[in-house]
């Protein structure tokens, strides 16, 4: 069993963190739209393929720009910030000094994939209309 | 640097022991990496069959976080049979299971922040391991049955 916190989420979403606890809120909230969406797609995909209509309405919305453009972020923020916090795990005697810099550097990293992929939704959006 | 971290404030591991929690936060990571490999796998895999000029970048990155052929049917690939194969099928599926074990476990230590009651966290264990084999058998099903 884990620690016993017990911070009640009014006072975790009240926190004035700095730029180290928006990647950790950035993170969850990734992770947690991961869980929901991506178990959602799963099962919607599954019931499209046995032949039930609400499969078939759901992974509409799944295609559609904006949903993708949220899952993008979700699955590339997480994605990119779960590396960094691994590379910090691994050389942490090394990295852990410069870890400010190091969120200065994801965030560059995350703007220009997550800019390309949404400008690749757009583009490929309006290119089949 | 100040005088705190002149002493390493670090256990090493033979002396602080594996206990479950500890097991979990290395899997964590173990299991990040490994996404990254499959990744990748399928990054190169796609370009190799011509990705280039038959997907967007977007349809690229889909079909490399897994890579089952229901990602590549909207896309203007005209053969899907390469796309379809049973290593791909394979390389989706090692993906699929990696991602469900590490959200599984990422879904509980996150509601575990927020509910402290013992009863709460063992519901919490049975959803969640509830979840995790609906899901994993109907990813399985998606990823062979398509």
């Amino acid at each position: 069993m884990g620690l016993k916190r017990n911070v009640p989420l009014s006072a975790a979403l009240g926190y004035k963190g700095q730029g180290p606890f928006l990647a950790f809120i950035l993170h969850r909230v990734g992770g947690a739209g991961m869980a929901i969406f991506i178990t959602m797609h799963v099962l919607s995909t599954f019931a499209e393929m046995r032949g039930l209509a609400i499969g078939d309405a759901l992974n509409k919305v799944y295609t559609s720009p904006p949903f993708q453009i949220f899952i993008l972020f979700c699955v590339l923020f997480h994605a990119i910030n779960g590396l960094r916090i691994t590379l910090l795990d691994i050389f942490h005697a090394k990295l852990m000094p410069h870890y400010r810099k190091i969120i200065a550097v994801e965030w560059v990293v995350f703007i220009l994939v997550f800019g390309f992929a949404a400008v690749s939704v757009v583009a490929t959006a309006i290119g089949r209309m | 640097m100040n005088a705190l971290q002149t002493k390493p404030r670090t256990v090493p591991l033979s002396k602080r022991g594996m206990s479950f929690e500890t097991f979990m936060w290395v899997f964590t990571r173990v299991t990040a990496l490994a996404m990254y490999g499959f990744i990748l796998v399928g990054l190169i895999g796609a370009i190799a069959m011509g990705a280039l000029h038959e997907m967007t970048f977007v349809e690229v990155i889909r079909w490399a976080l897994v890579s089952n052929p229901g990602h590549v049917e909207s896309t203007n690939v005209q053969d899907i049979a390469p796309w379809a194969s049973a290593f791909w099928r394979t390389v989706a599926s090692g993906m699929f299971l990696t991602a469900l074990a590490h959200g599984i476990h990422g879904v509980i230590v996150i509601v575990d922040d927020y509910v402290a009651s013992a009863s709460g966290r063992n519901w919490n264990r049975y959803i969640s391991m509830a979840m995790f084999f609906v899901v994993m058998g109907a990813g399985l099903y998606v990823i062979w049955k398509a």
